[in-house]
């Protein structure tokens, strides 16, 4: 289950289902689900993904995207704390397995992984990106 | 006392002057530019501008030393993940969170922050605290404390109408402390005799509601 399809999220679900998963999204923009059908032979319904519009704290949009039947959560929406909310409420209300936060600020990102919360910090990626780019530089 | 205080809006703003007048040390924490600027004309040093989300900001308004933290955005994520990095990263005792949407507080619970605020919830009260029909009114509850105060109008009929407090049947873990009849209130003794219209206080254990509900006012329980 992947909540909040942006460019991260939408790619990780194409990708996923892809590769033989079984993938729910929830976003709550109906627009989002453009992305998941973008660049495919056919929309994400034919391909076998499942799409639901709703709030990401509203339980009832949770449950009706398949929180319950879950084995690995995403929470990839545009806001740091929003992730963090849920991916906390995915692991200790639904017991989910596995749960991953998108999370852009690296102290933050940090701090929750030390407190045993996945989190995957795109800021930190191209921080060392550029690091390295300037390291090698000059050339 | 030191307060820290994230969100300069309305009640931020105006929890930031009580307590400064009120002789405690205050740092109010805005995000927003122009709004920290506006602030910043009246309370001065006492506000900083940041994202009371981020670390270094919460650092730089001193939550290490803070004796209570108080989340007061229009968000509630933001609210949750203050409180929450305030009691367990900042090891601060005392925190105080702003429920904008009511249908959160179920989030703020399940990540352990206990001292939430809804300001829907608190005019609810209110309404049913003016509307009698609506039976058992809410006075306080004390979740971590297992203790509710509650307040019932005896209906007419009800199996504790003219009886003698000694004689009510209230389950076990509930106390009467005090009746109001004609606007005033009194502590009732044992041979104290219930009348229909009197509005009876009573302290509880959570999850009495429904026995108590029973024994003073069933009608009313069918309204609410």
């Amino acid at each position: 289950m992947i909540v909040g399809a942006g460019r991260v999220g939408s790619s990780v679900a194409k990708r996923a289902l892809a590769d033989g998963h079984e993938v729910s999204v929830l976003d709550e923009d109906p627009l989002s689900h453009e992305r998941l059908d973008a660049n495919q032979p056919t929309s994400w319904e034919d391909a076998g993904g499942r799409f639901t519009v709703g709030t990401a704290l509203e339980i009832d949009a949770l449950l009706e995207a398949g929180i319950e039947q879950a084995d690995t959560f995403i929470a990839s929406t545009n806001g740091d704390n929003t992730n963090l909310v849920i991916a906390q409420i995915a692991r200790r209300r639904f017991g989910v397995d596995r749960v991953i936060a998108r999370v852009l600020d690296p102290a933050r990102a940090a701090w929750y992984r030390e407190q045993g919360l996945e989190t995957i910090c795109p800021t930190q990626y191209a921080i060392s990106e550029f690091e390295q780019a300037l390291a090698g530089g000059g050339r | 006392m030191y307060v820290v205080i994230a969100g300069g809006g309305k009640v931020g703003w105006n929890l930031a002057r009580e307590l400064i007048e009120k002789g405690h040390e205050v740092t109010l924490v805005e995000q927003d530019r122009r709004r920290y600027l506006i602030i910043e004309e009246e309370l001065e040093h006492a506000v900083q501008y940041g994202d009371a989300t981020e670390l270094w900001v919460l650092e730089r308004a001193g939550i290490q030393r803070a004796d209570l933290v108080i989340a007061v955005t229009g968000d509630d994520e933001d609210n949750i993940l203050i409180c929450q990095m305030a009691k367990e990263k900042y090891l601060c005792d005392r925190t105080i969170a702003r429920v904008n949407n009511p249908r959160n507080l179920q989030h703020f619970e399940l990540l352990g922050i206990r001292s939430s605020v809804s300001a829907t919830d608190l005019i609810l009260r209110l309404i049913e605290h003016e509307v009698p029909q609506y039976g058992l009114v809410h006075l306080l509850d004390l979740p971590a404390e297992r203790l509710e105060i509650i307040e019932i109008e005896v209906t007419p009929g009800a199996p504790a109408a003219s009886q003698r407090v000694s004689d009510v049947e209230i389950p076990e873990g509930s106390l009467i402390i005090s009746v109001l009849r004609n606007g005033e209130g009194f502590v009732p003794k044992a041979e104290t005799v219930i009348e229909a219209g009197d509005e009876v206080l009573l302290v509880l254990d959570p999850g009495l509601e429904e026995d108590i509900t029973r024994q003073f006012a069933p009608d009313g329980a069918r309204l609410a």
